[in-house]
């Protein structure tokens, strides 16, 4: 790994560690990039979070962050990562759950505080349902906004355009009108596969 | 139902008062403060629920800055992606660059030269000086103190100069690029920083001449909005607010990138995790960010002429002069500035010690040219999540006290 990135030590047997530690509830321990991914089942996540945090070992004191990924291929789309700190031992977690649209995740909010706001940003932005989240409303998106902005299959450009109207004195909703097609470039590489008359050079 | 002390009686909400002779009916009463008021530092609004002028509920309405900037990255190259990150903290544009470019690089691979570290780490102090004198100064004023701001702001002035010079934009620089920096320094720059480097000290004596031991001052900061380091960390408080509460953490020290290892600072710590405590952590750091800067010139001086970029041809564009001269070259250039470069899949979560804490990118990329996710995750929004926290039992007027020193910007809090 490059020499002047963030140096956060992974120690050799944190892996077994989590291991033991979260039986049954991990699925999949995978360490990528120097960095250690614990994929956990869904329903124990608030459990794997508790335990993460109280092993006085590891002492994941904080929350850093919630982010939603979204894989619409998959039986279950959603990806919900919890990126998780120990200041004690300076280590980085990421714990990893997978949800579909209609199937809950519990929420960590007793646990951390913090994790209210984060859990309200993955719900406006894929719609992942948080079982338990007092105050489970939309945050980043405007009032009455409608459909889940960061899902793939959602537009770029959007559905919905609000403008001030004169004649109605106003802000009037109206559907988005592009004037000229959005246009989405798809600038992979023709070099590396197969261009049209190439065939005839292996005939 | 709430119960509610009005002098030595105690009434319920919402029913009639006996003690009164009309039986009138107590409640609280909400106000909105925003989305347009100086104070709120940009679109926040405040619903705020009010007992007399005690606050008893704080309910922050975010989101007015939304631009998805996340959903954009997804549809743009890693390089196209990058000037949004300028747009996100735009007080410290280049240090929300710093950790996307990392991001980059570590998924790549991709190793940077000496001088462009250095220069990192230069830029990254100097958008850290950038970033506390308009928050500190923003909140003197906040507070009651007009001085400081026009006082300092002739200095932050000049940090914008360096920026063009160094980039060509005032703010919006671009200038961090995976592999390195986009050019050298121009000549004569380094002096003109080291000048301004043995300035600012004085300048921030000036300042805390008027406000470190003003009255006024102190009695508006502090024990307001105190928070233990307990709860600082539950609430997600990285940066200066994690440390006024008494947490020596910086990622500096603690996870250090580019050449941080290499360089004498200290970490200031406050006690009482209140308002005064933040304010006071900043004007500490700035003093500490002079004196990596001081190193880091010294350094600079030594790799004078060294190259700024890696010399990756499948990830770095070349220089337009070779571009003309050289057909390869030329291939690279368009190919580069077309297509792009891409990125091994894979997912990492980078977080820098940015002007307002911890600024992690969670970037998934899935071995297109493309960024499959880039999550940002944004200090401020920890911070103003903790707003219904720190203000309950507060007055009106502390509100404003401590959004300003909990350093809220909202490009990086609605993205």
């Amino acid at each position: 790994m490059a020499g002047h990135l963030p140096v956060v030590p992974v120690p050799a047997g944190l892996a077994d560690r989590a291991a033991a530690l979260l039986d049954p509830h991990l699925l999949e321990a995978r360490d990528s990039a120097e960095e250690l991914t614990l994929l956990v089942t869904r329903d124990a996540v608030a459990e794997v979070l508790a335990r993460l945090r109280d092993a006085p070992d590891i002492a994941m004191e904080q929350l850093v962050d919630i982010s939603g990924v979204d894989w619409p291929d998959r039986p279950e789309r959603f990806e919900v990562n919890y990126h998780l700190l120990s200041l004690r031992h300076n280590l980085r977690l990421r714990v990893k759950l997978t949800t579909d649209e209609v199937t809950p995740v519990p929420s960590v909010t007793a646990l951390f505080p913090v994790a209210g706001w984060y859990e309200r940003e993955v719900f406006d932005m894929f719609g992942v349902l948080f079982e338990g989240n007092p105050d489970l409303r939309r945050i980043l998106t405007d009032y009455g906004f409608e459909g889940h902005p960061f899902r793939k299959d959602f537009p770029l450009t959007g559905h919905v355009e609000l403008r001030y109207s004169e004649a109605e004195q106003r802000i009037v909703r109206e559907r988005v009108s592009l004037r000229q097609d959005f246009r989405n470039f798809d600038f992979l590489s023709p070099w590396e596969g197969m261009l049209p008359g190439d065939e005839k050079a292996n005939t | 139902m709430t119960e509610l002390r009005t002098g030595t009686r105690t009434v319920t909400l919402g029913t009639p008062d006996p003690g009164l002779p009309s039986g009138a009916v107590h409640e609280n009463y909400m106000i909105n403060f925003g989305p347009q008021h100086p104070a709120a530092h940009g679109v926040l609004r405040l619903v705020l629920e009010l007992d007399g002028e005690v606050i008893e509920r704080v309910d922050p309405h975010i989101g007015l800055l939304h631009r998805g900037t996340e959903k954009l990255c997804e549809y743009k190259t890693y390089l196209q992606a990058l000037p949004y990150m300028d747009r996100l903290d735009y007080c410290s544009p280049m240090s929300m660059e710093h950790s996307y470019v990392l991001a980059i690089e570590k998924l790549l691979g991709l190793e940077v030269p000496p001088r462009a570290q250095w220069l990192r780490l230069l830029w990254a102090e100097i958008m850290r000086i950038s970033n506390h004198i308009l928050n500190t100064t923003t909140h003197a004023m906040d507070v009651g103190a007009l001085t400081p701001i026009l006082w300092l702001f002739t200095e932050r002035e000049r940090i914008y100069d360096f920026s063009e010079a160094v980039s060509g934009a005032r703010m919006h620089a671009a200038w961090f690029r995976p592999g390195g920096v986009h050019q050298d320094m121009p000549e004569g720059l380094a002096g003109e920083i080291r000048a301004f480097a043995e300035r600012l000290p004085k300048a921030l004596d000036d300042m805390m001449d008027l406000v470190g031991g003003n009255r006024i001052f102190k009695q508006r900061n502090v024990d307001i909005g105190r928070i233990s380091a307990k709860d600082a960390l539950g609430w997600g408080f990285s940066g200066p607010c994690l440390r006024a509460s008494g947490i020596p953490w910086d990622l500096r020290k603690a996870q250090p990138y580019e050449t941080y290892a290499q360089v004498e600072f200290d970490v200031p710590v406050g006690k009482n995790g209140d308002c005064y405590d933040r304010f006071m952590v900043r004007i500490e750091e700035m003093r500490q960010s002079v004196r990596i800067i001081h190193q880091a010139l010294d350094r600079l001086e030594t790799l004078e002429g060294e190259p700024v970029l890696s010399d990756d041809r499948k990830v770095v564009p070349p220089r337009r002069g070779e571009m003309k001269r050289s057909m390869e070259a030329l291939i690279h250039h368009f190919k580069l500035y077309t297509e792009g470069f891409h990125v091994p899949a894979g997912e990492v979560y980078v977080a820098t010690e940015s002007p307002k804490g911890e600024f992690g990118i969670h970037l998934v990329a899935d071995g297109t040219n493309r960024p499959y996710r880039c999550h940002i995750r944004a200090t401020g929004m920890a911070h103003l999540q903790a707003m219904d926290f720190l203000c309950r039992g507060h007055m009106l007027a502390d509100a404003p006290a401590i959004l300003g020193s909990l350093d809220i910007v909202f490009g990086e809090v609605d993205r």
